[in-house]
């Protein structure tokens, strides 16, 4: 199933053309919000979009109630995520995210036209930080506070977490590579929304985001 | 001193499986021992299960797996590892048992046998204060699936001669495994990480956020994991998990580190991941990974 596109400002998950960009037609009833200001865009659009198959609506580190409430909202509506790490290039998995009153076929629909375009779909409900960021910023937070205290070097801590699990890259040399700064802006936005102490941005975090602030003057 | 020949390893669990294949793979004759001898089979069939798929894969020549197995004798007796030049005890966390095996041992053994433990969350100079040899006792933490991860975490106690840690550190890497020297702290680096994560990682579960299923696609496919979290966690056990939190958590009081109580529900239901054949995930057999 195809769909029109809506962009309004710069998109973080799709900021390239991509298939799923690329296949829109502007003569479905589906419709995807895409871009920094999508949330106005579906706000002028939204009373016509009852009986479309799906409506999609691009999410940065808001939850997707900000746009269509906490209760008893529209029934199409998703929200939508394309996991990318600061200025990395943006992953294939996708956030669908749901709310407990979003239909079955709503669901299938948008999952479909994602998959369609090779993206791979994981599907949450409407928390901060969704299923990638609730989960690893507090690792990365825990990684930098940890060496700060001298546990290990950054490179001896990489290597013991990429030979042990496997995992393709340690948390210093991945931060490095996608921006400390990044890092700091979407941990201290989780920080705000949950609450919860593992989300405060470590202290290297904080510095490199004061240091860009007073580069950018 | 003396050159390591025979290894032993206590405890048949997921570990003691794992490493006691490792030692058996390289050469050493090893002792694999437990009191409980139904588990004990079911750690030789596991074993030799691995070992002939690694043969079937092309990974071990045709023969090695039964070369191998004949050098791993399975024995309920402890006094079976009298003989061994090292032994690395791979039971679950909890230091007053630990305590227990090593003083045992340390009436059985030589003076010049060497201890290890593989305690993923326990100082290594609180067990080995119990030892009855402190200064031959070394933290040789192997990750899971230890048959097939290179990685093992070496910590000296505060007691631990330095000649006592550079022949351990040898007979690692004459194991076929990478060394990586860490501090005696609570969970190591490894642990020290992931514990918390994976407590994260089952509060998301029992919070609603997605499903198992959901969790362990996006982590796999967002960061390149070679297994999901969830998946891993039902290879480490609900059992396990439990006991490296209440370890942890006692250690430091870090609030991620403590049990999550779906851990505990999982447990009464007798969820406990793949030994049992459920637990986030669905299981048709009890084969170790990678058989």
């Amino acid at each position: 199933m195809t769909y029109r596109i809506f962009q309004q400002g710069e998109s973080f998950s799709f900021p390239t053309p991509h298939t799923f960009t690329e296949q829109a037609d502007s003569s479905q009833a589906a419709a995807v919000f895409l871009g920094s200001e999508a949330s106005q865009a579906y706000a002028s659009h939204s009373r016509d979009l009852g009986s479309a198959p799906f409506v999609l609506i691009e999410l940065l580190d808001e939850c997707l109630g900000v746009h269509i409430g906490d209760e008893n909202g529209p029934t199409n509506v998703l929200g939508i995520a394309r996991f990318r790490l600061g200025s990395a290039e943006p992953t294939n998995l996708v956030e669908l995210v749901r709310k407990p009153w979003t239909t079955d076929t709503a669901i299938t629909q948008a999952k479909s036209s994602l998959e369609g375009a090779g993206l791979v779909v994981a599907i949450c409900h409407d928390f901060p930080g969704r299923i990638l960021n609730r989960l690893l910023r507090p690792y990365y937070n825990a990684a930098l506070r940890r060496l700060d205290e001298g546990l290990a070097n950054a490179q001896d801590m990489d290597a013991t977490l990429r030979m042990g699990l496997g995992y393709p890259e340690g948390p210093i040399e991945l931060l490095n590579r996608t921006g400390l700064a990044e890092h700091f802006k979407v941990t201290q936005a989780l920080y705000e929304q949950l609450g919860q102490e593992a989300y405060a941005p470590a202290r290297r975090a904080r510095t490199a985001w004061l240091r860009q602030q007073s580069e950018e003057g | 001193m003396t050159e390591i020949k025979t290894i032993g390893v206590v405890g048949c669990g997921t570990m003691g499986t794992g490493i006691a294949i490792v030692a058996a793979r390289a050469g050493f004759k090893t002792r694999l021992f437990d009191t409980r001898a139904q588990a004990l089979a079911q750690a030789e069939s596991q074993a030799k299960a691995f070992l002939e798929k690694s043969v079937a894969r092309g990974k071990l020549a045709e023969g090695k797996d039964t070369e191998i197995m004949d050098q791993m004798l399975s024995t309920t007796q402890m006094t079976d590892l009298a003989d061994c030049d090292l032994i690395i005890e791979a039971v679950f966390e909890d230091l007053a048992v630990k305590h227990e095996i090593f003083s045992q041992l340390d009436k059985i053994c030589g003076p010049h046998t060497v201890f290890a433990s593989n305690t993923s969350t326990i100082s290594i100079t609180e067990i080995a204060g119990g030892s009855g040899r402190d200064d031959r006792f070394v933290g040789m933490h192997f990750c899971l699936p230890a048959q097939l991860m290179k990685l093992v975490e070496m910590s000296a106690g505060m007691k631990t001669s330095s000649d006592v840690f550079d022949r351990a550190w040898q007979v690692c890497l004459a194991m076929g495994q990478q060394p990586v020297r860490t501090q005696d702290t609570p969970g190591f680096i490894l642990n020290y990480f992931l514990i918390p994560w994976h407590n994260d990682v089952i509060n998301l579960v029992d919070q609603g956020v997605a499903s198992p299923a959901d969790i362990d696609l996006a982590v796999k496919t967002a960061l390149g994991y070679p297994l999901g979290p969830l998946e891993l966690l039902d290879m480490v056990g609900m059992d396990t998990q439990r006991l490296l939190c209440e370890a942890m958590h006692g250690l430091t009081h870090e609030p991620r580190a403590a049990c999550p109580p779906l851990v505990k529900r999982m447990i009464g239901a007798g969820l406990l991941g793949r030994k049992t054949g459920k637990g986030f995930h669905s299981y048709e057999n009890k084969k170790i990974f990678g058989a």
